[in-house]
Protein backbone atom coordinates (compact mmCIF):
# COMPACT_ATOMS: atom_id res chain seq x y z
CA UNK A 1 0.00 0.00 0.00
CA UNK A 2 1.44 3.29 -1.00
CA UNK A 3 1.55 5.64 2.02
CA UNK A 4 1.31 9.91 1.79
CA UNK A 5 4.21 11.64 0.69
CA UNK A 6 4.82 14.02 3.95
CA UNK A 7 6.44 17.01 1.41
CA UNK A 8 3.33 17.05 -0.66
CA UNK A 9 0.57 17.92 2.31
CA UNK A 10 -0.49 20.99 2.94
CA UNK A 11 -2.64 22.25 5.74
CA UNK A 12 -6.72 22.01 4.30
CA UNK A 13 -6.16 19.60 1.90
CA UNK A 14 -8.64 17.61 2.09
CA UNK A 15 -7.51 13.28 2.41
CA UNK A 16 -11.22 12.45 2.07
CA UNK A 17 -14.52 11.43 2.96
CA UNK A 18 -16.81 8.01 3.27
CA UNK A 19 -19.94 7.27 5.04
CA UNK A 20 -20.09 4.89 7.80
CA UNK A 21 -23.40 2.37 8.50
CA UNK A 22 -24.52 1.42 11.31
CA UNK A 23 -27.63 -0.67 12.24
CA UNK A 24 -28.75 -2.96 15.31
CA UNK A 25 -26.81 -5.81 14.51
CA UNK A 26 -23.85 -3.60 14.30
CA UNK A 27 -24.19 -2.09 17.95
CA UNK A 28 -24.69 -5.95 19.15
CA UNK A 29 -21.37 -6.99 17.41
CA UNK A 30 -19.30 -3.77 18.86
CA UNK A 31 -21.12 -4.49 22.21
CA UNK A 32 -19.27 -7.84 21.90
CA UNK A 33 -16.38 -7.17 20.70
CA UNK A 34 -15.74 -4.31 23.15
CA UNK A 35 -17.30 -6.08 26.23
CA UNK A 36 -18.93 -2.82 26.71
CA UNK A 37 -22.71 -4.29 27.65
CA UNK A 38 -24.76 -0.87 28.17
CA UNK A 39 -28.31 -1.95 27.77
CA UNK A 40 -28.70 2.08 25.99
CA UNK A 41 -26.68 0.19 22.90
CA UNK A 42 -29.06 -2.19 22.52
CA UNK A 43 -32.52 -1.88 24.66
CA UNK A 44 -34.97 0.65 23.70
CA UNK A 45 -36.90 0.65 26.82
CA UNK A 46 -33.97 1.29 28.82
CA UNK A 47 -32.61 4.14 26.07
CA UNK A 48 -36.03 5.72 26.58
CA UNK A 49 -36.20 5.34 30.71
CA UNK A 50 -32.93 7.03 30.54
CA UNK A 51 -33.39 9.82 29.11
CA UNK A 52 -32.40 9.00 25.22
CA UNK A 53 -34.76 9.10 22.20
CA UNK A 54 -34.15 5.50 21.35
CA UNK A 55 -30.90 3.17 21.26
CA UNK A 56 -27.74 5.08 20.38
CA UNK A 57 -24.50 4.34 18.80
CA UNK A 58 -21.54 3.48 21.43
CA UNK A 59 -19.76 6.93 21.28
CA UNK A 60 -16.54 4.66 21.09
CA UNK A 61 -17.86 2.48 17.63
CA UNK A 62 -18.29 5.98 16.27
CA UNK A 63 -14.43 6.75 16.81
CA UNK A 64 -13.36 3.59 16.27
CA UNK A 65 -15.02 3.67 12.75
CA UNK A 66 -14.45 6.87 11.75
CA UNK A 67 -10.56 6.39 12.04
CA UNK A 68 -10.64 3.98 9.16
CA UNK A 69 -10.33 6.83 7.00
CA UNK A 70 -7.52 7.94 8.37
CA UNK A 71 -5.45 4.27 8.75
CA UNK A 72 -6.27 3.75 4.98
CA UNK A 73 -4.88 6.83 3.70
CA UNK A 74 -1.49 6.46 6.01
CA UNK A 75 -1.62 2.73 4.77
CA UNK A 76 -0.42 1.18 8.04
CA UNK A 77 -3.03 0.84 11.38
CA UNK A 78 0.66 1.50 13.75
CA UNK A 79 0.76 4.89 11.99
CA UNK A 80 -1.89 6.52 14.64
CA UNK A 81 0.22 7.38 17.44
CA UNK A 82 -2.59 9.99 18.75
CA UNK A 83 -6.34 9.69 18.74
CA UNK A 84 -8.74 12.00 21.06
CA UNK A 85 -12.52 13.25 19.93
CA UNK A 86 -15.40 14.08 22.31
CA UNK A 87 -18.90 12.98 22.10
CA UNK A 88 -21.45 15.90 21.15
CA UNK A 89 -24.46 14.11 19.89
CA UNK A 90 -25.71 10.95 20.33
CA UNK A 91 -25.88 8.96 17.24
CA UNK A 92 -30.10 7.14 17.28
CA UNK A 93 -29.74 3.95 15.56
CA UNK A 94 -33.27 2.78 14.17
CA UNK A 95 -35.27 -0.53 14.21
CA UNK A 96 -35.41 -1.46 11.68
CA UNK A 97 -33.00 1.00 9.72
CA UNK A 98 -29.40 2.28 9.46
CA UNK A 99 -28.18 5.45 10.99
CA UNK A 100 -25.34 7.30 8.18
CA UNK A 101 -22.30 8.78 9.72
CA UNK A 102 -20.17 11.35 7.16
CA UNK A 103 -16.62 11.70 7.80
CA UNK A 104 -14.28 13.97 6.33
CA UNK A 105 -10.81 14.22 6.84
CA UNK A 106 -8.73 17.15 6.44
CA UNK A 107 -5.10 18.22 7.07
CA UNK A 108 -4.49 20.33 10.18
CA UNK A 109 -1.03 20.23 10.81
CA UNK A 110 2.19 19.15 9.26
CA UNK A 111 5.33 19.31 11.53
CA UNK A 112 7.83 17.95 9.17
CA UNK A 113 11.14 17.72 11.41
CA UNK A 114 8.85 14.99 13.43
CA UNK A 115 7.17 13.74 10.35
CA UNK A 116 3.66 13.90 11.86
CA UNK A 117 0.57 15.03 10.54
CA UNK A 118 -2.60 16.04 12.61
CA UNK A 119 -5.70 14.99 10.33
CA UNK A 120 -8.80 16.74 11.75
CA UNK A 121 -11.58 14.76 11.00
CA UNK A 122 -15.33 16.08 10.76
CA UNK A 123 -18.22 13.50 11.74
CA UNK A 124 -21.87 14.41 10.94
CA UNK A 125 -24.96 12.62 10.66
CA UNK A 126 -27.74 14.50 8.71
CA UNK A 127 -25.21 17.19 8.30
CA UNK A 128 -25.33 17.70 12.09
CA UNK A 129 -21.50 17.10 13.94
CA UNK A 130 -21.81 14.74 16.19
CA UNK A 131 -18.27 14.41 17.00
CA UNK A 132 -16.26 17.96 18.16
CA UNK A 133 -12.26 18.31 18.51
CA UNK A 134 -11.84 14.61 16.40
CA UNK A 135 -7.70 14.71 15.84
CA UNK A 136 -5.83 11.94 14.29
CA UNK A 137 -2.32 12.73 14.87
CA UNK A 138 -0.27 9.92 11.82
CA UNK A 139 3.48 9.71 11.38
CA UNK A 140 4.32 9.22 8.05
CA UNK B 1 -23.32 12.93 42.67
CA UNK B 2 -19.95 11.42 42.19
CA UNK B 3 -17.28 11.22 45.23
CA UNK B 4 -15.01 13.70 44.91
CA UNK B 5 -12.81 12.60 46.84
CA UNK B 6 -11.80 9.82 44.76
CA UNK B 7 -9.82 12.60 42.71
CA UNK B 8 -6.04 12.48 42.71
CA UNK B 9 -6.20 8.14 43.91
CA UNK B 10 -4.39 5.49 42.50
CA UNK B 11 -4.70 2.07 41.62
CA UNK B 12 -2.03 -1.02 41.38
CA UNK B 13 -1.28 -2.59 38.35
CA UNK B 14 -4.09 -4.65 37.69
CA UNK B 15 -4.79 -8.09 36.38
CA UNK B 16 -2.57 -8.72 32.81
CA UNK B 17 -4.89 -8.60 29.56
CA UNK B 18 -3.83 -10.96 27.19
CA UNK B 19 -4.28 -9.93 23.29
CA UNK B 20 -5.73 -12.71 21.12
CA UNK B 21 -5.60 -12.31 17.58
CA UNK B 22 -9.16 -13.53 17.37
CA UNK B 23 -9.95 -10.96 19.34
CA UNK B 24 -8.52 -8.33 17.17
CA UNK B 25 -9.95 -10.22 14.17
CA UNK B 26 -13.51 -9.52 15.99
CA UNK B 27 -13.09 -5.64 17.26
CA UNK B 28 -11.30 -4.72 13.93
CA UNK B 29 -14.91 -6.26 12.63
CA UNK B 30 -16.92 -4.54 14.63
CA UNK B 31 -15.67 -1.10 13.84
CA UNK B 32 -14.82 -1.62 10.02
CA UNK B 33 -11.16 -2.01 10.29
CA UNK B 34 -10.20 -3.95 6.82
CA UNK B 35 -6.74 -3.41 6.67
CA UNK B 36 -4.77 -6.71 6.30
CA UNK B 37 -2.09 -5.82 9.16
CA UNK B 38 -5.23 -6.56 11.57
CA UNK B 39 -6.49 -9.81 10.11
CA UNK B 40 -3.61 -11.69 8.22
CA UNK B 41 -0.14 -12.84 9.77
CA UNK B 42 1.76 -12.54 6.98
CA UNK B 43 0.95 -8.98 6.14
CA UNK B 44 1.55 -7.93 9.49
CA UNK B 45 4.37 -9.23 9.71
CA UNK B 46 5.63 -7.80 6.20
CA UNK B 47 4.81 -4.54 7.51
CA UNK B 48 7.00 -5.05 9.97
CA UNK B 49 5.27 -6.15 12.87
CA UNK B 50 5.47 -9.00 15.56
CA UNK B 51 2.08 -10.35 15.08
CA UNK B 52 -1.55 -9.01 14.21
CA UNK B 53 -2.06 -5.46 14.73
CA UNK B 54 -5.11 -3.56 17.47
CA UNK B 55 -6.84 -1.10 15.47
CA UNK B 56 -6.18 2.60 16.84
CA UNK B 57 -9.19 2.10 19.39
CA UNK B 58 -8.69 -0.93 20.95
CA UNK B 59 -6.97 -0.17 23.90
CA UNK B 60 -10.54 0.95 24.95
CA UNK B 61 -11.02 -2.43 25.63
CA UNK B 62 -8.20 -2.92 28.01
CA UNK B 63 -8.93 0.53 29.43
CA UNK B 64 -12.73 -0.16 30.50
CA UNK B 65 -11.41 -3.40 32.45
CA UNK B 66 -9.24 -0.96 34.34
CA UNK B 67 -11.43 1.81 34.93
CA UNK B 68 -14.12 -0.96 36.32
CA UNK B 69 -12.31 -1.02 39.36
CA UNK B 70 -13.28 2.90 40.12
CA UNK B 71 -16.26 3.04 38.24
CA UNK B 72 -18.07 0.09 40.07
CA UNK B 73 -16.94 0.75 43.28
CA UNK B 74 -20.04 2.11 45.28
CA UNK B 75 -18.03 4.36 47.40
CA UNK B 76 -17.71 6.75 43.98
CA UNK B 77 -21.21 7.14 43.48
CA UNK B 78 -21.30 6.54 39.70
CA UNK B 79 -24.77 5.88 38.63
CA UNK B 80 -23.88 3.48 35.31
CA UNK B 81 -27.78 4.38 34.20
CA UNK B 82 -27.04 8.02 34.19
CA UNK B 83 -23.83 8.15 32.32
CA UNK B 84 -22.87 9.76 29.29
CA UNK B 85 -19.50 9.17 27.58
CA UNK B 86 -17.86 13.03 27.59
CA UNK B 87 -14.55 12.57 25.20
CA UNK B 88 -11.78 10.14 25.28
CA UNK B 89 -8.02 10.47 23.86
CA UNK B 90 -5.01 7.28 23.44
CA UNK B 91 -1.79 7.94 22.93
CA UNK B 92 0.26 5.04 21.39
CA UNK B 93 3.51 4.76 22.41
CA UNK B 94 3.99 1.96 20.21
CA UNK B 95 1.48 -0.27 18.40
CA UNK B 96 -0.62 -3.26 20.60
CA UNK B 97 -0.10 -6.26 19.02
CA UNK B 98 -1.26 -9.58 19.17
CA UNK B 99 0.73 -11.65 22.34
CA UNK B 100 1.21 -8.40 24.26
CA UNK B 101 0.14 -8.91 28.17
CA UNK B 102 -1.17 -5.71 29.17
CA UNK B 103 -1.36 -4.51 32.93
CA UNK B 104 -3.13 -1.13 33.33
CA UNK B 105 -2.18 1.31 36.52
CA UNK B 106 -5.66 3.29 36.60
CA UNK B 107 -5.48 6.90 37.84
CA UNK B 108 -8.51 9.31 38.58
CA UNK B 109 -7.25 12.63 37.49
CA UNK B 110 -10.51 14.88 38.02
CA UNK B 111 -14.16 14.79 39.61
CA UNK B 112 -15.48 18.00 39.44
CA UNK B 113 -19.04 18.15 40.93
CA UNK B 114 -21.07 21.24 39.35
CA UNK B 115 -24.39 21.32 40.34
CA UNK B 116 -26.27 18.31 39.07
CA UNK B 117 -23.44 17.24 36.89
CA UNK B 118 -20.29 15.21 37.38
CA UNK B 119 -17.17 14.57 35.49
CA UNK B 120 -14.53 12.12 36.05
CA UNK B 121 -11.81 12.05 33.93
CA UNK B 122 -9.73 8.71 34.54
CA UNK B 123 -6.13 7.83 32.61
CA UNK B 124 -5.31 4.29 32.31
CA UNK B 125 -1.30 3.66 32.06
CA UNK B 126 -0.69 0.58 29.80
CA UNK B 127 2.32 -1.53 29.75
CA UNK B 128 3.36 -4.57 28.02
CA UNK B 129 4.54 -6.80 30.71
CA UNK B 130 8.09 -8.65 30.37
CA UNK B 131 7.61 -11.53 28.36
CA UNK B 132 10.36 -14.08 29.77
CA UNK B 133 11.01 -12.29 33.60
CA UNK B 134 9.48 -13.95 35.98
CA UNK B 135 9.91 -11.26 38.62
CA UNK B 136 9.99 -7.61 37.76
CA UNK B 137 13.05 -5.56 38.28
CA UNK B 138 12.80 -3.47 41.46
CA UNK B 139 14.37 -0.50 39.59
CA UNK B 140 11.89 -0.88 36.97
CA UNK B 141 10.35 2.53 36.01
CA UNK B 142 7.02 0.75 35.68
CA UNK B 143 5.54 -2.53 35.33
CA UNK B 144 6.99 -3.04 31.83
CA UNK B 145 7.23 -1.28 28.89
CA UNK B 146 4.78 1.78 28.25
CA UNK B 147 2.83 0.87 25.51
CA UNK B 148 -0.07 3.78 25.63
CA UNK B 149 -2.30 6.08 27.57
CA UNK B 150 -5.89 6.36 27.30
CA UNK B 151 -7.87 9.58 29.03
CA UNK B 152 -11.81 9.08 29.55
CA UNK B 153 -14.42 11.44 30.99
CA UNK B 154 -17.46 10.46 31.74
CA UNK B 155 -20.65 13.10 32.74
CA UNK B 156 -22.92 11.86 35.06
CA UNK B 157 -26.34 13.39 34.97
CA UNK B 158 -28.04 13.96 38.98
CA UNK B 159 -31.69 12.70 39.52
CA UNK B 160 -32.89 16.50 38.56
CA UNK B 161 -31.01 17.00 35.61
Amino acid sequence: MSRPDIATLAVGDVIGSRTVTFDRAALVRYAGASGDLNPIHWNDKFAVDAGLPGVIAHGMLTMGSVVGLVVDWAGDPGAVVDYQTRFTKPVEVPNPGTAQVDVVGTVGVVDADAGTVRVDLVVTVDGAKVLGRTQVLVRL
Amino acid sequence: MANADFEGRSYPANAPYSVGREKIREFAVAVGATHPAHHDLVAARGSGYPDLVAPPTFAVVVAQRAESQYISDPEAQIDFTRVVHADERFTHHRPIVAGDELTTVLHVDRVVVRGAISMVTTRCEIYAMPQHVEVPSPEAEGPGEHVATVVSTLAIRGEDA
